[in-house]
């Protein structure tokens, strides 16, 4: 090894070690997947969702969670209220009634291009796959900052066990990996929710929209919101009349506390060396320093 | 009170040199010997302060058998930080804050005045990492895996989190070795206390640099609730007003704290320190005026700045309000008053009413004006268990403080050898 190589891993290893790879915020532990392979998500047409809650029933079976009732019976006392996610139901099915009639509309983690809760993770528990999926794994510590980071309030904690898990849809990632479509989308009987590649789902979402102007509004939710998502929501009235935040903006979650960690690198560099000259500069000459002895030690 | 005064009478005549301590043996007796407790044990304060503590250790055991939800805690889905976040650990370190602040103003500035409460300071921050930050252990749901940032395989180094949980444990070594001159004195370790006394300065420089980078972290942890938090208070200066309200909320703590250990341990106190004693707290209430209207005129440049002056009309508005001038700028006018009055009771009401204004804020930013839109009867509001875990962390804290400040040469004098080594 010649003395140029060490001194760059001795420089490279001393770089690390104090500012980790802080000196690059941009590249976020979230971006890094944008790279390469395309991200897959859900097509939602809410104009084509019944509101049978099968998709509810079959993700409890994909994942091993209480089974609902979904007779029609149960359906209609259940839709009255508007339900959020749970740590037991990672999809659920809200109704609106709006001036077009009554619309249906699936909710669940919207798999952000650019997820806050893969950037807030200190341990990388949440994670961005390089396919879209958003998943959380067994190395979390419990801290819960995925849930306050996450725009969609998606993340749901077990707070009533002794070893508590962060519990959301994960795209059906295991299927995935075996090829299989995720439950939701088998088991829907109208077609109100199609899996693709992100680019096949936002043409599809595009064409609908330009074949049937009457039908849709001209926004497809996830195109643009919060930096993109890999789910996609297509509606026939405006969004905020079924349960979407119109106030998230297009930026992507992470970049609002890229800012802070800019500033990381320049402070652990800059601050112990203004302290040090501070420090020497305040320092007494000889002569002080003897007055300073006659004074008596305090 | 009366008990604890006692006490400190028989620690100010012990002989000089300290114990000799030879071999790990000598140290296992002198331990023994030092863990007895000294004086009365019948004091008022153990008799309150034990019977909390000892119902929140058995609650610590419950909440570890049982997990976080009620009746433990009533954090929900929608608020998943509480009590224990929001005070013990955000508003714990904040206090904390005053250890490096007098660290940068002893040791860079040089700043003679205040070296007497340098130790009593730097002791009371390295104890609130210990204790308050390390009452996050009780809050994170899965802490048996609380290595993971540390000797885990997968870093997530982008994460403001993964910096926050790095500098805390890197500043409690630091703020160990800044204090640990005291415990070398205490063990009467005089080659051990040379080199741990040529180490402070570097541990300051660290501990100061690893300071501001997380107390302003502290704030960046929020930075991604962009849609939760009430636009009054959220700006992309969080982690600004974090730092900056870290300095005046520390040396708050330090003049409420020294009015306490100069009651408490009186006696220990040697007569010259008793002399500057008035002089240091009108020195710091002076800093706290100035940071305190810097940190004001940041807050009112913010409103602006992010178009927030609208919501000011609003409730949220009077509560924003109701913080920032009743519990900054009041305390602000008080300080330069009480300074240059040279009224100390006014400084120390002062002080008692910014760390009330700090606790509401960082509790602001955790829970009450997080997702400000909930309804008022789903707002998450600390549970009984929550409530008596904190109180039971932070009596912890102040038996160690004082079994520490008796033992050890924190507020006294430290012994004559020690201190001809120093100069």
């Amino acid at each position: 090894m010649d003395r140029r190589t060490f001194l760059k891993i001795i420089g490279a290893g001393v770089a690390g070690a104090t500012t980790g790879n802080l000196l690059t915020p941009g590249k976020s532990s979230a971006e890094e997947s944008l790279s390469g392979k395309e991200f897959y998500g859900i097509l939602v047409d809410t104009t084509r969702c019944i509101g049978c809650r099968r998709c509810e029933k079959a993700c409890a079976e994909v994942n091993g969670l209480p089974i609902p009732d979904i007779s029609e019976k149960t359906n209609e006392f259940i839709l009255k209220n508007k339900r959020k996610t749970s740590d037991t139901q990672y999809t659920i099915i809200n109704r609106y009634e709006t001036e077009k009639g009554t619309i249906f509309v699936p909710k669940r983690c919207m798999h952000c291009n650019q997820p806050g809760c893969a950037a807030a993770c200190l341990v990388k528990a949440m994670k961005k796959r390089p396919s879209g999926h958003v998943t959380w794994d067994l190395n979390c510590i419990g801290c819960r900052l995925c849930m306050i980071s996450c725009p969609f309030d998606i993340p749901k904690f077990e707070y009533n066990k002794a070893m508590p898990r962060v519990q959301k849809c994960n795209l059906c990632w295991d299927r995935f990996n075996k090829g299989v479509l995720p439950g939701c989308v088998e088991a829907c009987p109208t077609q109100a929710l199609m899996f693709g590649s992100r680019r096949q789902i936002l043409e599809e979402g595009k064409r609908r929209i330009a074949a049937n102007p009457d039908k849709y509004i001209e926004h497809i939710y996830g195109e643009y919101e919060v930096g993109g998502t890999s789910h996609l929501y297509l509606s026939s009235v405006p969004f905020e009349q079924i349960g979407f935040r119109k106030d998230l903006g297009t930026v992507a979650y992470p970049e609002y506390s890229t800012g802070f960690l800019y500033a990381v690198p320049f402070i652990f560099v800059l601050w112990p060396i203004a302290m040090l000259g501070i420090n020497r500069a305040t320092k007494k000459s000889k002569e002080d320093e003897g007055h300073h002895e006659e004074k008596g030690k305090h | 009170m009366a008990g604890e005064k006692l006490e400190t009478v028989d620690v100010v005549q012990e002989k000089p040199e300290g114990p000799s301590i030879k071999s790990f043996g000598d140290f296992i007796d002198f331990l023994k010997k030092e863990l007895k407790p000294r004086g009365n044990i019948v004091t008022p304060f153990n008799i309150i302060s034990l019977p909390i503590m000892l119902l929140g250790y058995a609650f610590i055991v419950y909440r570890l058998a049982v997990g976080l939800g009620r009746p433990v805690t009533n954090l929900n889905q929608e608020y998943p930080w509480g009590l224990w976040i929001g005070f013990d650990v955000v508003t714990g370190v904040a206090f904390a804050g005053g250890a490096y602040v007098l660290c940068f103003i002893v040791y860079v500035l040089r700043a003679e005045k205040y070296h007497p409460i340098i130790r009593a300071t730097v002791l009371n921050g390295f104890l609130a990492y210990l204790f308050y930050a390390g009452a996050i252990v009780l809050d994170i749901g899965r802490w048996w895996n609380i290595y993971n940032p540390m000797v885990g395989n997968d870093f997530g180094v982008n994460a403001v989190m993964f910096l926050v949980a790095w500098h805390f444990f890197l500043y409690m070594l630091a703020a160990l070795i800044e204090f640990s001159p005291a415990i070398a004195e205490w063990l009467g370790l005089r080659r051990v206390r040379k080199i741990l006394g040529a180490m402070t300065l570097g541990a300051v420089i660290f501990g100061i640099t690893l300071s501001t980078l997380h107390q302003s972290g502290l704030g960046a942890l929020m930075m991604m609730a962009k849609s939760k938090i009430h636009p009054l208070w959220y700006t992309e200066f969080i982690p600004i007003l974090y730092f900056v309200s870290s300095i005046f909320a520390g040396l708050s703590l330090v003049i409420f704290e020294g009015a306490i250990s100069h009651k408490v341990f009186g006696p220990q106190i040697d007569e010259e320190h008793n002399k500057s004693y008035d002089d240091i707290v009108i020195g710091l209430a002076r800093i706290c005026a100035v940071t305190m209207f810097g940190y004001f005129f940041l807050k009112a440049l913010l409103l602006v700045h992010e178009h927030a002056v609208p919501y000011l009309g609003s409730t949220m508005g009077f509560w924003y309000l109701f913080e920032v001038i009743g519990f900054v700028l009041v305390p602000c006018f008080m300080f330069v008053s009480g300074a240059q009055q040279k009224n100390l009771s006014t400084i120390k009401f002062a002080a008692v009413l910014t760390m009330v204004g700090i606790i509401l804020n960082r509790l602001n930013y955790t829970f009450i004006v997080y997702n400000w839109y909930v309804p008022l009867s789903e707002k998450y509001w600390p549970a009984p268990m929550e409530l008596v875990i904190t109180a039971s962390i932070i009596l912890t804290e102040v038996w160690a403080f004082r079994w520490m400040v008796n033992r050890m040469p924190v507020l006294r004098k430290p012994p004559a050898w020690a201190i001809e080594k120093e100069h």
